[in-house]
C-alpha cells in the first residue's frame, strides 16, 4: 500500500502540466531526454529537472545506457494514485478472506470424514 | 503469523497483473475451490451486496466457464475458455467481461504451489495493452474507470485544503 508520503510525492509530481505531458508521452513508449525536450520547446536541463522529480516519485525509471538513458513510465505508483489498484486489492482481499473461511470449513469436514 | 493474507500484487510489465496469495490449506482443497461451481459460488461473490447466481466451470481443456454477479437489476458477467488444465496444479484460460466497452480478452495463468504451510496461488493476468489492463481490472470492481478518476479528484481536493 502507498504511504501518505508516497502519495504526496506522486501528487506533487503530477501537479505540473509539463510533467503530466511527459507522462502522457511516455505512456506511448520509452523516450530519451532529447526526444522529450523537442515538443516542449524547453532546454534539456529544464526537462532533466522535471524528469528528476518524476524519477524521485517513482513514476518513471531511467535506462542504464549511459548515452541515451531512455525514460520509461512506471505504472504502479500511478495506478495506486488513481485508485484502481487500491480498489483492486481491497476487492480481491475480500474474496480471498471468504475463501479462507471456506477452506477452514472444508478442512474440518475432511478431518471428520 | 498464520499462513494466509495479505494479497501480494505486482505489475511485471505494463500489460500484466501478478497476484500471489497464501492459503493455509492443502493444494487439492484450494484447487477444488477454484474449479467446482458449488465451491466457487461460496467465495467469488463479487463486491459487497452482490450475489453470484450463475457459475459454470467445465474443468477440462476446451471447457467453458461463466460467472454472473447480480445486485438488484445490475449485472456483471464474465465468460472464459480453458486452454489447459493440470489437476491440481495449473489452469490456463482466456476470459472477458460481457461489457462491450471493455472490448478485450485477458489471458489468465493460475498456478497452485505446494508450500510447507499450505498452498500459494499465483495468478498472472495478461492484457492486450496497458489501457485495457487498467480498464478491465477496474471493471472487476463493478464501478468502472470513472471511479478511479473521481477518487483521484477527491484526493487532490483533500491535498488542496
Amino acid at each position: 500500500m502507498p504511504t501518505p508520503a508516497d502519495l504526496d510525492a506522486t501528487f506533487q509530481a503530477l501537479s505540473d502540466p509539463t510533467r503530466r505531458a511527459i507522462l502522457a508521452r511516455l505512456a506511448q513508449g520509452e523516450a530519451s531526454v532529447n526526444e522529450l525536450a523537442e515538443p516542449f520547446a524547453m532546454s534539456q536541463p529544464a526537462i532533466s529537472k522535471h524528469l528528476k522529480v518524476l524519477e524521485n516519485a517513482g513514476l518513471i525509471s531511467r535506462g542504464r545506457d549511459a548515452q541515451r538513458r531512455p525514460c520509461k513510465l512506471e505504472a504502479q505508483p500511478l495506478a495506486e494514485a488513481t485508485g484502481w489498484l487500491i480498489e483492486y486489492r481491497k476487492y480481491w482481499e475480500a474474496q480471498f478472506e471468504r475463501l479462507d473461511d471456506l477452506l477452514e470449513e472444508l478442512k474440518r469436514l475432511e478431518t471428520r470424514a | 503469523m498464520a499462513f494466509g493474507g495479505p494479497l501480494r500484487i505486482s505489475m511485471p510489465s505494463d500489460t500484466e497483473i501478478l497476484t500471489e496469495r497464501d492459503f493455509s490449506a492443502p493444494r487439492d482443497l484450494v484447487f477444488a475451490c477454484y474449479t467446482q461451481p458449488p465451491l466457487i459460488k461460496r467465495w467469488l461473490t463479487g463486491p459487497p451486496g452482490w450475489t453470484m447466481p450463475v457459475c459454470v466451470f467445465e474443468a477440462r481443456p476446451g471447457g467453458r466457464y461463466r460467472y454472473e454477479w447480480h445486485k438488484g437489476e445490475e449485472r456483471l458477467a464474465m465468460s472464459g475458455v480453458i486452454h489447459a488444465i493440470a489437476v491440481p496444479e495449473h489452469i490456463l484460460s482466456e476470459e472477458a467481461f460481457d461489457q462491450a466497452e471493455t472490448g478485450g480478452t485477458s489471458k489468465s495463468a493460475v498456478d497452485f504451489e505446494v508450500k510447507p504451510e499450505g498452498t500459494t496461488v499465483v495468478n498472472r493476468l495478461t492484457y492486450a495493452s496497458k489501457a485495457l489492463r487498467d480498464q478491465i481490472a477496474a471493471t472487476g470492481m463493478a464501478e468502472g474507470m470513472e471511479m478511479s478518476f473521481s477518487h483521484l479528484d477527491a484526493l487532490l481536493m483533500e491535498g488542496g485544503r
